[in-house]
């Protein structure tokens, strides 16, 4: 019997569907150099706006390139620099949040208002200003992604750390004679890691969207390289006789940022974690 | 030489901030002074907000008193050097109120008696682990408890294992905050049972924080009181906790609730039944 669609995500197949979509996802990426059937920079313009044949699985954009092999060398870009916006995020957002709220009085006051002021600045206007001084690039949208981000990891540890101290295994660690780094290694760090799981799922959707969208706009990766939203940016001005070359990336685009939000939230239900949005 | 001496302790809370520095501190502890001899007990009766937990942590080294200072055989626990500083925190130990939020919930029993062994002794693992085997058999577990974790225990159980990590090191102090309140009648009964056995195999002194009257007079060998950061009371005998004319401590006496009427009329309604 087929169940219906509402009924899959209440259940709790969820979490098994999506995390094997990404674990595809996942190879995929790793494996695109021997996945792919073609070069994804190759010009042939003789072979341009193919439709799909066994040659070129999903046809061939307006340079003779395979839509297919560019699509899957996407997902490495994507996936890749989503990771590392996320675990860079989490590092820096890790030490300076639990450092804070385990420190408290004035360093937390300092590096608390520091936070406030990042959040307060639009992270669209720092890509934007980096974007003006530096020129277009991947670079420059991931240094200004990281550099927003952190902070609401930042405090979210911190809230974390603060309701952790005020528990009497803090003060009992204290008094069997642990250093504060023994104290914030052993017994901080491993209760405030389970939420981590929930915000990082939900995270890489946001950091793969905003690749996608700055690259849409010409400011991230710059052609020829392969990368979802610059696929989409270069399909632009054939709409009307090849829309397939904006939907095949925005399909996928859709997918991935669809897989890892129902994950996050799935998780975040099993977990009981409170989502910060 | 008393082991502890409390001399003119007092102590405040503020409420300063980055944007305001006035200061709007409140009064939590004042003028307070006692001592506590070898293998003594010192019942700390009081309500709550008196400032009992307070008192409890400046003893224990957590924060420090803004006047008065307090011994520990004869050194100041906050201003000694270095190295005493280190044997006094070794020497005085720490069991809570609350059994489950003392203890780290993703560490095993075992690590968690571990950790002051860790610091303080430099054991073998095979060494430790039969110290931490011992320690548990003595407080009533067994091995089979080792690699338990937090929530298999019950709150008796863990309270053992708190105290069990509050002996390893070999204390000469220990400071019980309301070690028994959180748990049932007969767990109570029992682990003060347990801690008066410990006080005198190990030699130990205890400063027993409670606002069980029942409790502290089991355990005690003098008694204080606590009314809104001033000791009001200090008995060396806990008897004349009873003779007492203090309009606080009558009123505390008060409160006692009476066992006996309430057993006399259920055994009534029991023998009434098995009359009928």
């Amino acid at each position: 019997m087929i169940m219906s669609i509402p009924k899959i995500f209440r259940s709790q197949k969820v979490i098994p569907i999506c995390s094997i979509i990404l674990c595809i996802l996942f190879i995929i990426a790793i494996f695109a150099p021997w996945i792919a059937p073609h070069d994804p920079i190759a010009v042939n313009l003789a072979y341009k706006l193919q439709p799909p044949s066994w040659a070129y699985p999903l046809g061939t954009d307006h340079l003779g390139r395979c839509n297919l092999s560019r699509i899957l060398y996407g997902t490495r870009l994507s996936l890749g620099f989503a990771m590392l916006i996320f675990i860079s995020s989490i590092l820096i957002g890790l030490l300076v949040g639990t450092f804070s709220g385990y420190k408290g009085g004035i360093v937390d006051h300092v590096l608390m208002r520091f936070c406030d002021g990042v959040m307060a600045f639009p992270s669209l206007i720092l890509i934007l200003g980096l974007v003006g001084i530096f020129g277009p690039g991947l670079t420059q949208v991931i240094i200004a992604l990281m550099l927003v981000q952190w902070v609401y990891y930042a405090r979210m540890f911190r809230g974390m750390v603060l309701s952790l101290k005020e528990q009497n295994f803090i003060a009992a660690a204290k008094i069997s004679g642990s250093s504060q780094w023994k104290i914030i290694k052993n017994h901080i760090v491993p209760n405030v890691l389970p939420p981590l799981v929930v915000m990082g799922t939900l995270e890489m959707g946001w950091a793969i969207m905003d690749i996608s969208a700055m690259s849409f706009l010409g400011l991230g990766v710059q052609p020829p390289t392969p990368e979802w939203g610059a696929m989409i940016h270069e399909g632009k001005s054939y709409i009307r006789t090849n829309p397939e070359l904006m939907l095949y990336p925005g399909l996928i685009i859709m997918l991935v940022i669809v897989t890892f939000n129902l994950l996050g939230e799935a998780l975040s239900e099993q977990y009981g974690v409170k989502r910060r949005f | 030489m008393s082991l502890i001496q409390v001399n003119e302790v007092t102590h405040s809370y503020g409420s300063r901030s980055f944007f305001n520095w006035k200061d709007r501190s409140k009064k939590v502890l004042s003028d307070i002074s006692f001592s506590i001899e070898e293998g003594a007990c010192l019942g700390l009766l009081g309500s709550s907000g008196a400032g009992k937990s307070t008192l409890g942590k400046l003893i224990l080294g957590l924060e420090r008193p803004q006047n008065g200072q307090i011994l520990f055989q004869g050194h100041d626990i906050y201003t000694a050097d270095k190295h005493t500083r280190q044997k006094i925190r070794r020497d005085i130990q720490a069991v809570f109120q609350d059994s489950y939020s003392s203890v780290n919930p993703r560490i095993t029993a075992e690590r968690i008696i571990a950790e002051p062994l860790e610091n303080y002794e430099k054991l073998t693992a095979a060494e430790q682990k039969r110290t931490i085997v011992e320690l548990l058999e003595r407080v009533g577990l067994s091995e089979g408890d080792l690699k338990k974790y937090p929530h298999q225990f019950s709150g008796g159980q863990l309270q053992r294992i708190n105290i069990a990590r509050a002996i390893s090191i070999k204390p000469k102090f220990i400071v019980l905050d309301e070690s028994v309140s959180s748990l049932d009648m007969v767990n109570q009964k029992l682990i003060l049972e347990l801690l008066n056995e410990l006080k005198e195999d190990f030699g130990l002194s205890y400063l027993f924080i409670t606002h069980d009257i029942k409790a502290a007079y089991t355990i005690s060998d003098s008694l204080g009181v606590l009314e809104k950061g001033e000791l009001v009371e200090l008995y060396d005998s806990k008897n004349q906790f009873f003779t007492s004319e203090h309009p606080i401590v009558k009123e505390m006496r008060g409160s006692i609730l009476a066992e006996h009427p309430r057993f006399r009329s259920i055994r009534t309604r029991v023998s009434r039944v098995s009359h009928t």
